[in-house]
């Protein structure tokens, strides 16, 4: 009888464990897109974490070496020095899109970039029907506006002020990759997520120039043995 | 599931003022320019659109700076030399 009464519940327990588990990878994978309306803060505090800053720093330096690999003896003649300049800025910039994991608009689009070309007009399509007229609904919307206590720090939006606003998230959908046709939710969550990854690249790289810096200039006068 | 989806996706696209001026203060702390300011004086959602533009702008002249120099520093390293080797290493 109890031998009965432990099996039952165990094998629905693994059924319902099996069912969370599709439900979670399914909501994973379209969390980006969700996003905007939840707005959680853990997964931008990520990107300051020294953890998160050294993993990127390891993916840099691989990625630094492949450039090296790829282009090598660059003989600081402009045109040349140029291009390893720009290669080097797509090795980090691709090597931050790969520690954003996926998760993100941004960097999705910093590594579908280099396939751009094939499947621009696939990409376009797509991109045109994902695009929506968010702010024209919010004339609307402002008239039922309710007076909750909130902790803002940002005045209240007003008709006059709309249209300055509607531009102004244009030109940073514009400056975050992939967001150039997104609605202003996603141009705003993607855009807070994306300051603060450029905020731990910037942090890794100039670390890492002040660590190769360091031994250059130790490596030109070298310790007599 | 595709009822729910189109829901989602609506709702996303309606967005309330409150929901706007919740991401538009998000961005504000992240600004330097305008993130030591007292949170009681507010500012414009368009001012911080503004800021925010200005500064990954900023983030990003900065990341080609840093780009620059370590190409430089790449080309300074000789292959044979013990910097060379330590960059080797960090690989490791």
């Amino acid at each position: 009888m109890a031998s009965l009464t432990n099996i039952n519940p165990s094998s629905t327990d693994l059924v319902r464990r099996k069912k969370r588990f599709s439900v979670s990878s399914t909501a994973s994978s379209r969390s980006s897109a969700a996003s905007a309306s939840t707005g959680d803060g853990e997964s931008h505090a990520r990107w300051r974490s020294e953890k998160q800053q050294r993993i990127y720093s390891a993916k840099l330096i691989q990625a630094l070496q492949q450039v090296r690999l790829n282009s090598p003896s660059a003989t600081s003649s402009s045109p040349t020095a140029q291009k390893r300049g720009k290669a080097v800025r797509e090795a980090a910039d691709r090597a931050l899109a790969v520690s954003a994991r996926g998760r993100t608009l941004w960097s999705r689009a910093i590594l579908a970039n280099r396939i751009k070309l094939k499947f621009r007009k696939h990409k376009r399509q797509r991109a045109s029907t994902t695009a929506i007229p968010a702010m024209t609904t919010v004339v609307s919307s402002s008239s039922s506006s309710r007076s909750r206590k909130r902790r803002v720090s940002v005045l209240r939006l007003n008709k006059k002020s709309l249209p300055a606003v509607n531009r102004k998230v244009r030109v940073l959908g514009r400056l975050v990759p992939g967001c150039g046709k997104q609605s202003v939710p996603v141009i705003l969550e993607e855009a807070t997520d994306y300051i603060q990854a450029l905020e731990m690249q910037v942090r890794a790289m100039n670390s890492l120039v002040e660590l190769l810096s360091s031994y250059s200039t130790s490596g030109s006068a070298p310790p007599p043995i | 599931m595709s009822n729910r989806r189109s829901r989602q996706s609506s709702s996303a696209s309606r967005i309330s003022d409150d929901q706007m001026i919740d991401l538009v203060s998000k961005l504000r702390q992240l600004l330097p320019e305008i993130r030591e300011r007292r949170r009681s004086d507010k500012v414009s959602a368009s001012k911080v659109l503004q800021e925010t533009c200005n500064y990954i702008r900023k983030l990003h002249r900065e990341v080609d700076n840093l780009s620059d120099r370590l190409s430089q520093l790449l080309d300074s390293v000789d292959e044979d030399s013990p910097e060379a080797a330590v960059i080797r290493s960090l690989l490791m």
